[in-house]
């Protein structure tokens, strides 16, 4: 039996299926493997920080922090390898360690304090961006051989495509994320968390460690966004990475994921990247509209997204039995 | 002689500021023992359970399982000593899976990850034990309240094992449910469970309960084995005097002049079959019906919270909207519908607020009531219908359910009704506040007022109805009226089980 | 006297950060008059404070409900590029302001179409305006940063009428005007009543969805009136950053204003004070002399510290304190934490 509870998700994939054939037939070469492996490393970034979102809002919460927090680690990198000789990846592993622990303390102060997750990431979001620019207020470029090296290793596709470093961590962390949302007990936990949270408590449902464990998560991969958005770039600057959270949050939804949570899918979320690419892809593409339908049409988006799942939920909420 | 006692708890003692909630309990529970534990409201039962549960701290006293101290810090820990509990509203999650929510936390693994399928393999095996034939890998919300039920009770068997507390499990159940969860109970009765069962309907503890323990005022009453005592004995304890007027059954012959409002071939696809209906000034009808038969989805269509979709309704041979509630308030219909906390009270505004909700509706927002004139209108109803604590301006929610049912009641009189439909009227309320709500009623037909009342106690829909309609499977299916009024005939109507509804008009119309 | 009372901790926590500026800006109380025109510190937090004041106050009225409105930054944008694109195009200031209301009005209207009709929660049904209203706003500018020199509507941003500034006008008499409909009329209790428990109010006979869209209107109209005021300010509609960031700002001031964001009791007042303190933190960091970077972190510093004093479960131990000395009332139902 056909389980409802994935109709998002399948409606979601076909969007985009959809979506890409209609592209395909304007512009053929939307299918080439160059452009395939362009969306993976274009998105990179968003796509990492849309996982830790994913979890953030199925456990019914929100994390506003994620654009300041990816701006800060790519200051911060880049302010470090400008003034010391640290190994780059003895910086990623402070970056990671330093937004894993940010994050961290705002789940704390979330489930300690019972203050709503959207008012604690918001000041969250405001210390992350202000940080990002006591170090530095001037964009700091990254010149390393290891980022050359990084930059300059790829798989490459048959049809000149390129899975670059940055494209193919991505997947990795969509993977983990599957996984993890999926088959471990946190993971369930997370699930149990946006269902409600005083019948998880009498559930026994580990509040205080799940609720500290995902917005750790979520910081850290904010930070991982970071350090992608670093090497995809080649430069830190405080004022990047601006409205990062208002794509993740559109990414998740579109991916199927339910915004009051309890539902929702890792694997929806990177079709809901992928589709946002597409987008600006056919943009780029058509060449004569502006970059500000991307917005426009991501709103669409969203809006029929949102009213599908309205749907959905009625169809759910006939009488049964 | 204390080997066989499971549980045993004595000299409790538990305090909140200013209050004695429990003084000097003892409470003993035997393995394979269905133990009712029975009280009005503030007789201190859930306390006792809560104490039982580690949910409170008890201030005095001594709890002793299998002979061995405990003293659990929180209802987990409780749990991990072997003694679960089940609540009356299902606490599992309905967007998890029935497998997830029965395992949560005990997941088996395999290779550091979860293995689904043994966790849906064995959270079947356990539910087949309970009669339970489900597929677990469906999110839990996709089975019915009843079916959810008896997965929380597998659920804390399987985690506590020794003592099962349930805390008015019935009362979301229809009567095929109440009947599958008494079997399963006593299944888990011979397996030397014991069992707390805590519960307003005194028929189901007569059916279920091997010894009765009764509390009144935080002090235990007395503890009787359940075939030594007798309702009425029982009552008088719960209550500490006897029970008046109310027991006894009074026929009306009300005289069925020119009604007040008729409804013809009303109904709403799903929710409740085409009914008839007709309505005179001055009347009570009676509607009785199991849960989900049709009975609360009568009064929403009537009131417009489910629009109707097909037939119309006549007010005096005028026809008339009612497919919104403001519609149907319009018409000067009013409505206390039966999940009083969610449907009824707005919790943090003030009884005065409460009071005048309806009306101010009604007036529209730019028409403010004076304030003094809400005063005045609360302090009628305030003392009226003896509504406590009497300050008009503490938020509802610190009122008890009773005096919550009185401040909405007061609601709709104030907009001066001609047509009141309650919902389960004395659903979960305290036996005094229960006699007042009855006689409020029948003083409220006597000034004119029609009404229809919805009743799951049968006693009170006989003693005062003028006529009963009896509901099943979404269809008005039988009419009983005036002297034909019988918990006897009513029961009949209920548990007729032929395919064609009969459905036969007898009287006037 | 009462209400008050209830705002004690909202003007305590305002007298000590406009203290604070005093201490390190001694001048900061110096009023003069230039130009036929207040001039000075406290005149500049009134002034600055025009956007985010105005926007708590459609925002009180919209979370009151259980709603929230994420989109009043962008709809900012969209009514100050539909207001500048009009004088820029020959109309008068008359039909600017009208037409921007309009905008605002619309916009409004299809957020509470969506939260009333559709019954989508309102986080996600204004999400949707949030993303999708700065396209639109650079729809109108075409991109550009649409600049005027249209007088009257200048007037608006920097403009004064008996020598104070109007956009401290603006902002007070909308705000005296709202507090007046609400209470004097039956439209506070009721909004309070769907913010507590919107399903009890519907079968009580409120016209729950009408409310509903009006308080999400009346949003459109303050974020119409801030963004008039935004662009008149710089004489200019920046699709790009009018109002950026202005709703998080003016939600923050609803809920230092004392407003919870689970709905239910709301006051105006409240939220045009923390609006207010919010002000006085951003003048009183850039009077300070600290350097501008530094902004953020202080403004988040102290959001963390006035939300932690006001910490529902700092609140519940308190309670307990309190408890102890004096005797009980029934005990409430349990609060569930909601997420929003």
């Amino acid at each position: 039996m056909m389980q409802s509870r994935y109709l998002p998700l399948i409606a979601t994939a076909l969007i985009f299926v959809i979506a890409y054939a209609l592209c395909y037939l304007q512009y053929p070469n939307i299918l080439s493997t160059r452009v395939v492996g362009n969306l993976f490393t274009d998105n990179a970034f968003l796509g990492i920080a849309a996982v830790g979102m994913t979890f953030v809002i199925i456990s019914g919460g929100i994390d506003l922090s994620i654009g300041s927090v990816i701006a800060f680690t790519g200051v911060f990198i880049a302010a470090m390898l400008a003034n010391t000789s640290l190994h780059p990846l003895l910086v990623f592993g402070l970056a990671l360690t330093i937004s894993a622990s940010f994050g961290a303390m705002m789940g704390g102060i979330i489930h300690y304090l019972q203050m709503p997750p959207f008012v604690v990431t918001l000041a969250g979001m405001f210390l992350a961006r202000g940080m990002a620019l006591v170090i530095s207020t001037e964009s700091i470029p990254v010149k390393h051989e290891f980022y050359t090296f990084i930059q300059e290793s790829f798989y490459r596709l048959p049809g000149g495509g390129r899975i670059t470093t940055i494209g193919a961590l991505m997947l990795i962390v969509f993977i983990v994320g599957i996984l993890l949302a999926h088959r471990t007990k946190f993971g369930a936990n997370v699930f149990a968390l946006g269902g409600g949270i005083q019948t998880s408590k009498l559930m026994g449902v580990p509040l205080a460690s799940t609720t500290i464990g995902i917005y750790a998560i979520s910081g850290f991969l904010a930070g991982l966004a970071g350090i992608t958005f670093s090497l995809y770039t080649s430069a830190g600057y405080s004022l990047a990475a601006v409205g990062v959270e208002l794509d993740a949050i559109a990414a998740v939804v579109i991916g199927g994921a339910l915004l009051t949570g309890g539902s929702g899918f890792i694997a929806g979320t990177l079709i809901g990247v992928l589709i946002m690419g597409l987008i600006q892809t056919y943009i780029i593409f058509d060449g004569t509209l502006s970059s500000w339908w991307t917005k426009i049409v991501i709103g669409i988006l969203l809006f029929v997204f949102i009213i599908m799942q309205k749907g959905f939920l009625l169809a759910a909420s006939a009488p049964k039995k | 002689m204390l080997n066989s006692s499971l549980l045993v708890a004595t000299n409790i003692d538990k305090n909140f500021p200013g209050v004695k909630a429990l003084s000097q309990v003892n409470f003993t529970l035997q393995a394979g023992q269905i133990h009712a534990l029975l009280g009005e409201n503030g007789a201190g039962k859930s306390t006792l359970i809560k104490c039982l549960t580690g949910a409170y701290r008890r201030d005095g006293g001594d709890i002793l399982l299998l002979g061995k101290n405990i003293n659990p810090k929180d209802t987990l820990d409780a749990q991990k000593l072997g003694i679960g509990t089940v609540y009356q509203e299902v606490n599992l999650l309905g967007n998890l899976s029935v497998a997830e929510n029965m395992m949560i936390g005990r997941q088996p693994m395999r290779w550091g990850m979860i293995n689904v399928k043994e966790m849906n393999r064995y959270s079947k095996a356990l539910l087949s034990q309970y009669g339970l034939e489900i597929d677990t890998s469906l999110l839990l919300s996709s089975y019915s309240i009843g079916v959810q039920q008896i997965i929380a009770i597998a659920r804390a068997v399987d985690l506590s094992g020794k003592v099962l507390i349930l805390d008015e499990p019935t009362a979301s159940l229809d009567s095929a449910e109440v009947k599958m969860l008494f079997g399963i109970l006593r299944k888990l009765k011979d397996r030397g469970l014991g069992i707390v069962f805590i519960s307003h309907f005194l028929d189901q503890v007569f059916d279920i309960s091997d010894q009765i323990t009764v509390l009144r005022n935080g002090q235990l009453i007395e503890s009787v084995a359940t075939d030594e005592i007798d309702s009425i004995d029982l009552v008088t304890m719960m209550l500490g005097y006897e029970l008046g007027e109310e027991n006894k059954t009074k026929h009306y012959n009300h005289s069925q002049g020119e009604p007040l409002l008729s409804f013809t071939d009303f109904g709403k696809r799903q929710k409740i079959n085409p009914f008839n209906l007709n309505i005179a000034k001055g009347e009570v009808v009676g509607i009785a019906g199991l849960l989900g038969s049709g009975r609360t989805e009568t009064a929403e269509t009537l009131f417009g919270v489910t629009a109707h979709d097909s037939g119309v309704a006549k007010l005096q041979d005028k026809v008339i909207d009612l497919s919104t509630p403001r519609a149907a308030i319009a018409n000067r219909f009013g409505f206390c519908p039966e999940d009083r906390k969610n449907d009824g009270i707005i919790g943090d505004l003030s009884v005065r607020e409460n009071i005048i909700l309806a009306l101010q509706a009604q007036r529209g927002w730019a028409k403010p009531l004076p304030l003094s004139e809400q005063k005045k209108l609360c302090e009628h109803y305030i003392k009226a219908l003896d509504i406590r604590p009497t300050d008009p301006e503490k938020p509802i929610r610190l009122l008890s359910g009773g005096n919550q049912q009185k401040v909405i009641l007061a609601r709709w009189l104030a907009t001066n009704p001609q047509f009141l439909i309650l919902d389960e009227p004395t659903r979960g309320i305290d036996v005094g506040a229960h006699a007042e709500i009855i006689r409020l009623i029948e003083s409220l037909c006597d000034k004119g007022m029609s009404l229809l009342v919805i009743s799951s106690e049968l006693d009170e829909l006989v003693a005062y109805s003028h006529r009963v309609i009896v509901v099943r499977e979404h269809q008005h299916v039988a009419e009983i009226i005036g002297a034909d009024i019988s918990t006897d005939n009513i029961i009949n109507a209920i548990a007729a089980n032929s395919v064609e509804p009969e459905y036969v008009l007898k009287g006037a119309i | 006297m009462n209400s008050l009372k209830r705002l004690a901790p909202q003007l305590i926590t305002l007298a000590v950060i406009i203290l604070l500026n005093y201490l390190v800006f001694p001048d900061f109380f110096n009023i003069k008059i230039a130009n036929g025109k207040f001039y000075g510190s406290l005149i500049d937090v009134l002034n600055r404070g025009a956007p985010v004041a105005l926007l708590a106050i459609g925002m009180t009225l919209v979370i009151a409900t259980k709603g929230i409105d994420l989109s009043v930054g962008a709809m900012m944008a969209i009514c100050g590029a539909v207001a500048a694109s009009t004088v820029d195009s020959g109309g008068s200031v008359y039909l600017a302001l009208s037409l921007a209301l309009l905008a605002g009005v619309i916009c409004g209207a299809w957020n509470g179409v969506l939260v009333a009709f559709l019954n989508i929660q309102p986080i996600i049904s204004t999400l949707i305006l949030m993303v999708a209203g700065r396209g639109i706003a650079q729809l109108i500018t075409k991109g550009a940063i649409l600049t005027f020199t249209d007088p009257g509507l200048i007037f608006i941003g920097s403009g004064s009428v008996f020598s104070i500034p109007t956009p401290i006008l603006i902002w007070i008499f909308a705000g005296i005007s709202v507090t007046f409909i609400v209470r004097k009329t039956a439209l506070g209790m009721l909004i309070e009543a769907i913010g507590i428990n919107q399903r009890a109010s519907s079968f009580s006979g409120i016209n729950a969805r009408v409310l509903l869209i009006m308080v999400y209107v009346v949003s459109g109209l303050c974020a119409a009136m801030a963004g008039t005021i935004a662009a008149a300010d710089i004489r200019g509609a920046d699709a790009n950053n009018s109002g950026l960031w202005l709703e998080l700002d003016a939600i923050l001031a609803v809920v230092i204003g004392g407003t919870s964001l689970l709905g239910g009791r709301f006051t105006l007042i409240g939220s045009l004070i923390g609006a207010m303190i919010i002000q006085s933190i951003n003048t009183g960091i850039l009077l300070s002399g600290f350097p501008p970077e530094f902004n953020l972190i202080i403004k988040a510093a102290i959001i963390v510290i006035v939300l932690i004093i006001q910490s529902p479960a700092l609140k519940a131990h308190y309670q307990t304190y309190r408890d102890t000395k004096k005797p009980p009332e029934p005990a409430p139902a349990p609060s569930s934490r909601t997420t929003s």
